[in-house]
């Protein structure tokens, strides 16, 4: 059995984290079957979307303490792990992560990379990285503090803590809550509605958001208005004008 | 030899747990805790058993914390009443009120502070005519705990339970039951075969659709009713995909009594 299950559903990717018997670590080759996967839905044309979901009780907790025990400073200065993750972020489709359980440590920051993350009701965000005498090392510290603010971002970093689904919506960390049988469910669902509109406006409007928290809100403002502008000229603005003002559905192209 | 303050079997679907501290009105100590919390890990993992009845041995129900245990000194250091809350009292309510199987108390006798509190948590709860509910956490300068302060207002109505959280007087079964606080009164003689009917019957239901309506009633304490429909919509959703919803329509459809697994 594989250690990511890759299935489709329409224009929508599913990936399914599948290490139960290590609780989904996020082992070197994990990620690198999760970049891999990535980097093929996205040169794919018939993908708009792609869920990332883990099991009923866990969605991955953590990353393989094996591996990082092995590696001494030399080694973890030219760790291959942040090249992995920068593939992986690199997607310029909407990515949901669909988490029930626990997400903790690079289980954590892999939802933390996602554009969208929903919850069972079980769901538990962490980042216990201090509890081992180390910290975050792929965005903990960094993509937590931008959706969840200060004060909880340093609570959770410096004590370990987890935190429940409750509280990380409310933090703004997850958009939405279910019961964990109909998490994937309700995921899938979400995906499949975004990947009905324009596969152009859905990369472009991605890439604003992503900018967002790259530049002040003026440079923030001018490269939206440019990949707005981008948009006009594409036949699937016009397409879903049209279809909007004939009350039809669109029929997008991704021209 | 370890004492067995808790005394627990399993019978035809049902875990009996029997508070076994006569002596001491079946209070709480330490290791009555522990077991009960054993007692609790069991019926959580065990799909056999489909309702919990909670009872007490001899002739009070429980009488909460068990005083003696707390090494109360007047001349001493304050003691930090909030650990044994947080370490046991507050797991035990929650994990009762997680519980997806029916839990049913059975109150024999007195039932006072969290004695009280813990009965009047359960999902169903039978008394005896003799049985009574005590707060007296306020007697003693305390207050209701175990889920007390936010199950009693939801029982009882905010002004009887000002009135019994504050005045800490003894309220008769019958008066819990005229006040609709509790599910029925029994007769003495008749609780502990009444409530294991009871527990039999429900044990025999389509238990995870019970566990679901549990949780949605839980729940709807706190929702406001656009969160609610939504639960409902989702409960509604998982209820109709269970094997017992199936053999309920079968069993009606082919008008022959219905086998539910639980599941």
């Amino acid at each position: 059995m594989s250690e990511l299950l890759i299935s489709r559903h329409g224009r929508v990717l599913h990936l399914a984290l599948n290490r139960p018997q290590a609780r989904n670590a996020l082992n070197n080759a994990l990620l690198t079957q999760l970049a891999e996967a990535l980097e093929a839905a996205a040169a794919d044309p018939e993908v708009s979307a792609c869920v990332i979901s883990g099991g009923q009780r866990f969605f991955a907790a953590g990353a393989d303490l094996n591996e990082m025990a092995e590696k001494d400073l030399p080694a973890t200065f030219d760790d291959i792990r942040p090249r992995l993750w920068a593939r992986i972020d690199a997607f310029p489709k909407p990515l949901i992560a669909a988490v029930n359980g626990y997400a903790l440590g690079a289980g954590c920051e892999l939802a933390l990379l996602c554009d969208l993350v929903v919850a069972g009701d079980n769901a538990r965000f962490g980042v216990p990285e201090i509890t081992l005498g180390i910290m975050p090392g792929a965005g903990g510290t960094q993509r937590l503090i931008r959706c969840v603010g200060k004060a909880l971002a340093s609570r959770m970093v410096l004590s370990g803590e987890a935190i429940d689904a409750r509280r990380a919506q409310q933090a703004g960390l997850v958009s939405d809550i279910y019961p964990p049988a109909l998490t994937d469910e309700y995921a899938l669902k979400l995906a499949a509605t975004i990947a009905r509109h324009s596969p152009l406006a859905l990369r472009a409007a991605k890439q604003a958001l992503r900018q967002s928290q790259e530049v002040g809100l003026q440079a923030g403002l001018q490269q939206e208005r440019q990949l707005f502008t981008l948009l006009s000229a594409t036949e699937d603005r016009r397409e879903g004008i049209d279809a909007f003002l004939q009350k039809r559905t669109p029929q997008f192209k991704g021209r | 030899m370890v004492e067995a303050f808790i005394l627990s079997t399993v019978e035809q679907g049902v875990m009996t747990i029997t508070l076994n501290r006569p002596d001491r009105l079946n209070s709480f100590n330490d290791l009555m805790h522990q077991q009960l919390a054993e007692c609790l890990t069991q019926a959580e993992r065990d799909d056999s058993v489909r309702c919990l009845l909670i009872t007490g041995a001899g002739r009070g129900f429980c009488a909460g914390q068990d005083l003696n245990d707390r090494n109360v000194d007047p001349s001493g250091p304050a003691p930090d009443l909030g650990l044994s809350v947080e370490r046991f009292y507050n797991p035990l309510v929650r994990r009762l009120a997680a519980l997806p199987k029916p839990v049913i108390a059975a109150v024999n006798g007195v039932a006072a502070g969290a004695g009280a509190t813990l009965a009047l948590g359960c999902d169903i709860v039978l008394a005896a005519r003799s049985a009574s509910f005590v707060m007296a956490f306020s007697r003693l300068g305390l207050v209701p705990d175990c889920g007390g302060s936010w199950f009693l207002p939801r029982v009882a109505g905010r002004a009887r339970a000002m009135g019994l959280a504050l005045l800490g007087e003894k309220l008769s079964a019958e008066q819990a039951a005229q006040w609709g606080m509790i599910w029925q009164l029994v007769e003495d003689a008749e609780l502990a075969d009444t409530s294991l009917q009871l527990a039999r019957h429900l044990a025999a239901q389509p238990t995870f659709g019970l566990g679901l309506i549990k949780q949605a009633l839980l729940a709807a304490e706190t929702n406001g009713l656009d969160a609610q429909l939504d639960l409902e919509r989702d409960y509604q959703r998982m209820a109709g995909r269970s094997a017992d919803y199936r053999e309920g329509v079968s069993a009606f459809l082919a008008k022959r009594p219905p086998q539910f697994s639980g599941k």
